[in-house]
């Protein structure tokens, strides 16, 4: 009995070469992208927008994982009907539905419209994400290709094409690979060497260099299972801040001023290059935005954009769009002002549903 | 506890218990734990006071022990070694505002040094005008049970502790308006005046043996048992530290083991169960009955491994340093009636209550002759589990918690007498089916007494409890 008592100094190397052997490992694990392993539309419900957000009250935690995220998306785990005329929506934090819930989305409005396409019923899903980059959602718009989608709704803003701009999505900085792969198939315009892009050395993708990211996916399960019992996957404070309707006297837009033109600096190859991804119809969408009548709303339309710039932008737009014969739908003006909440761009449910309405329009006017 | 303060004591366990033999690893112990109720005391919103909480701890160690010993017991050495590190590691720690630039050890920067020589002339009047009134020892003894219990009716109720912090932050001219029931975090105080009033009862009742100061301080501040238990009995801890202790790497195996899953428990279990754990915000948010009982679910086990992990980690840190501390949980969710539940949840709690109040006021309840048994049952447990429901906290909710299992061990007890005779089972298949069941209801009456123990308001746990049977 005595000779099978374990020993210390045995058991302690034996954990350190498991403990090594384990790290080592792990790095393999990225061909096999453990984001994919989801309890999301196997034991608990997909969510019905991506996984985005820091309070611990809403349920929900943002990572970078694009599978993770896809593999949590109600998308994934729906299979396609023949009576399904399925519609993906691309687009920013207006389109993920800051404040609203998801039935408040345009996502969720449009889904219970109970729309018919093409003689089929239209079900939308709700594909935007929280940061304001071209590059991101054309990322996210290549990926949900697979899912097989009849229509794509690409909702837009002028914010969103700065290239100086492109890298600063955590969730494009932080899918290296994914995006060099984006950037060389669309042939873009952008740097794929760009040192914003972080790469993960040898040591960071052992296990411990990966804890964190290990972390976040392990949380996204068990917020999954608060997800199902409670429908909340955002904070909603009962008090916020409106968004700013006074402004300095100021015609900057990012350190652009007039008489500059932004022809030069806006990223309009990424738009194109999302716009003939897919040989399904693509629905182009100049997002609303709140047109302010406060002090010096003669100089700017809102905190994003003085005048000069956005005209300038939906003139170029307009001009893009007819040159390459898309859809599209200028919707700028289309809120009032007492429609936005706590930025220029993000609408109240009533907001939504006028917005909802234009699409909807467009919807049956592609596919009659 | 936080990982960081887990990892240093688990090396200085490792070191006392590697490294001293006889009276050195007492000293070393006692040296070691009074740093630690400094270290491990919460930041307060009050300067300095991270510093006088802990020491006003010491302060009643001493008092204790002096009121509780033989006269002239102070005098012998090991007790003279005792006071010296006591008084040494408190200088030690208020003399870092003079090396270190940033508080070291305590969050804020301790008080400067002629304030804690005062506070050390005070701890020796004080001690001097008790040890004077030990003619009548049972008024001195109860005056500092008084005391003891006074503080921690403060510490545990919302409403005191909320007054106690507003008066105190206009004492030192701070905005009143921030002052929150949290203000008043006492590192441990419930575990330290639970054991000093063992202590000074078991004196009263004449039943101590003697201990040395640093035996006794080293008992009531063991580093390891300080913020979670178990309730240690003084004289088998000192028992502990007389006996002669071998460090072998057998003995370091066990404790690595037991403390390895304890942080498991604690750190992958608890935490993450805590995040889908009931709460006030999810009371209210979850949208149906099975959900509800999930979240429950999820409490129940949460609670479990939260607490037994510490006492894992608490009882392996301990090993290690040679100090066998009682178990505080046995198998609790796998027992199959409520009595047996409790003697094995945080035992030796249930023990100190036992021996504590349960006893001593079923005798006085024995003396009402005409008393009817049953009602001396009901009154007897509902008391006790009232007491255990106070010593969380004086809200309706612990209270209703009380209540709960108070009622349910009467109806246990009533029920185990009524189906003595009645109820058998004949064959094993049956015994085993009796057996499931009694677990079964054993840990749902269990569980759904955590919905008053997990939120703040009773209307709260009543729609919880609706919802849970579809009725809301």
């Amino acid at each position: 009995m005595e000779q099978n008592k374990p020993r210390l100094f045995p058991v302690l190397i034996k954990a350190a070469i498991v403990f090594v052997l384990f790290n080592f490992a792990f790095m393999f694990t990225k061909n096999i992208s453990p984001g994919k392993l989801s309890l999301y539309n196997v034991v608990f419900p997909g969510r019905e927008r991506f996984p985005f957000g820091e309070s611990p009250r809403a349920y929900n935690l943002s990572l970078f994982n694009l599978d993770a995220m896809f593999a949590s998306h109600i998308l994934t785990g729906k299979e396609k009907t023949p009576d399904e005329y399925r519609v993906i929506l691309i687009g920013d934090s207006s389109v993920w539905g800051t404040l609203l819930t998801p039935e408040q989305t345009l996502a969720g409005q449009l889904n219970s419209s109970a729309l018919t396409a093409c003689g089929r019923n239209v079900r939308v899903y709700n594909l935007g994400y929280p940061y304001i980059s071209l590059a991101q959602e054309l990322m996210i718009l290549d990926e949900a290709l697979k899912y097989e989608p009849d229509m794509v709704i690409w909702l837009t803003t002028l914010e969103s094409l700065p290239m100086e701009k492109q890298f600063g999505s955590p969730l494009v900085a932080n899918n290296p690979d994914r995006i060099r792969e984006v950037i060389a198939r669309y042939n873009l315009n952008l740097d794929p060497n760009d040192p914003a892009l972080t790469q993960a050395s040898k040591q960071d993708q052992s296990f411990v260099g990966q804890r964190r990211e290990v972390a976040g996916l392990i949380r996204l399960q068990i917020n999954g299972l608060l997800w199902s019992a409670t429908g909340i996957d955002q904070f909603y404070p009962e008090n916020y801040e409106r968004a700013q309707t006074d402004f300095e006297v100021d015609y900057a837009f990012h350190d652009f001023t007039p008489p500059i033109s932004l022809r030069e600096v806006l990223s309009f190859d990424i738009l194109e290059a999302g716009m003939s991804a897919t040989n399904v119809p693509v629905l182009l969408v100049n997002e609303p935005i709140l047109i302010s009548n406060g002090r010096n709303s003669d100089i700017r339309y809102n905190f994003f954009y003085p005048r000069w710039a956005y005209d300038e932008y939906r003139n170029l737009l307009a001009e893009r769009a007819q040159q390459n014969h898309w859809n599209y739908l200028d919707t700028w003006d289309l809120v009032p002002i007492q429609e936005f909440t706590n930025s220029g761009v993000h609408m109240t449910p009533y907001g939504e549903s006028l917005l909802v309405a234009e699409v909807a329009q467009e919807i049956q006017m592609i596919c009659k | 506890m936080g990982l960081t303060q887990i990892g240093v004591s688990i090396l200085a366990a490792l070191l006392v218990g590697a490294m001293t033999r006889g009276a050195v690893r007492t000293y070393l112990l006692l040296f070691l734990s009074v740093l630690a109720i400094y270290w491990f005391q919460p930041a307060l919103p009050f300067r300095s006071f991270d510093f006088w909480i802990p020491s006003i701890s010491l302060f009643f160690v001493i008092l204790t022990w002096f009121i509780t010993s033989q006269a002239g017991a102070w005098k012998l050495r090991q007790n003279l070694i005792g006071l010296f590190i006591i008084v040494v590691t408190v200088l030690l720690v208020d003399l870092t505002r003079y090396i270190f630039p940033d508080p070291f050890l305590t969050t804020t920067t301790t008080p400067r040094l002629i304030i804690v020589l005062g506070f050390f002339v005070i701890t020796a009047i004080v001690i001097s005008v008790f040890t004077f009134l030990s003619r009548h020892i049972e008024l001195t003894i109860s005056l500092v049970i008084l005391a003891l219990i006074a503080i921690l009716v403060v510490l545990k109720s919302p409403d005191l502790s909320l007054q106690t912090s507003i008066f105190l932050r206009t004492l030192n001219n701070r905005p009143t308006d921030t002052a929150s029931t949290f203000d008043l975090r006492w590192l441990g105080f419930s575990y330290i005046a639970f054991r000093l009033i063992h202590v000074l009862r078991d004196r009263q009742l004449g039943r101590l043996p003697e201990l040395n100061l640093p035996e006794f301080a080293t008992y009531v501040v063991f580093f390891p048992s300080l913020s979670a238990g178990p309730i240690d009995r003084a004289e088998r801890f000192a028992s502990d530290l007389r006996k002669e202790f071998s460090f072998s790497q057998d003995e370091t195996l066990l404790a690595g083991q037991r403390i390895v899953l304890g942080l498991f428990k604690k750190f992958v279990v608890a935490d993450a169960l805590a995040l889908i754990a009931l709460n006030d915000l999810l009371a209210t948010q979850v949208r149906a009955t099975g959900w509800m009982w999930i979240v429950l679910y999820a409490y129940a086990f949460q609670i479990y491994f939260d607490f037994s992990g510490y006492t894992d980690i608490a009882l392996g840190m301990a090993r290690l340093a040679g100090i066998q501390l009682p178990e505080n949980f046995a198998a609790p969710y796998t027992r199959p009636n409520l009595t047996q539940f409790w003697n094995s949840w945080h035992m030796t709690l249930t023990q100190w209550i036992r021996a504590y109040f349960f006893n001593p006021f079923n005798r006085w309840m024995r003396g009402f002759k005409n008393l009817p048994a049953w009602i001396m049952i009901l009154v007897g447990q509902l008391a006790t589990m009232l007491l255990i429901g106070l010593w969380h906290g004086i809200t309706w909710n612990f209270i209703l918690w009380g209540a709960w299992h108070g009622l349910g061990l009467f109806l246990q007890n009533r029920w185990s007498d009524f189906a003595k005779t009645r109820v058998t089972a004949s064959t094993p298949h049956m015994q085993s089916a009796l057996r499931l069941g009694g677990i079964l209801l054993t840990f749902h009456f269990v569980a759904v007494g955590w919905v008053f123990f997990a939120l703040s308001e009773p209307a709260l746990s009543w729609h919880v409890i609706m919802r849970l049977f579809g009725l809301a």
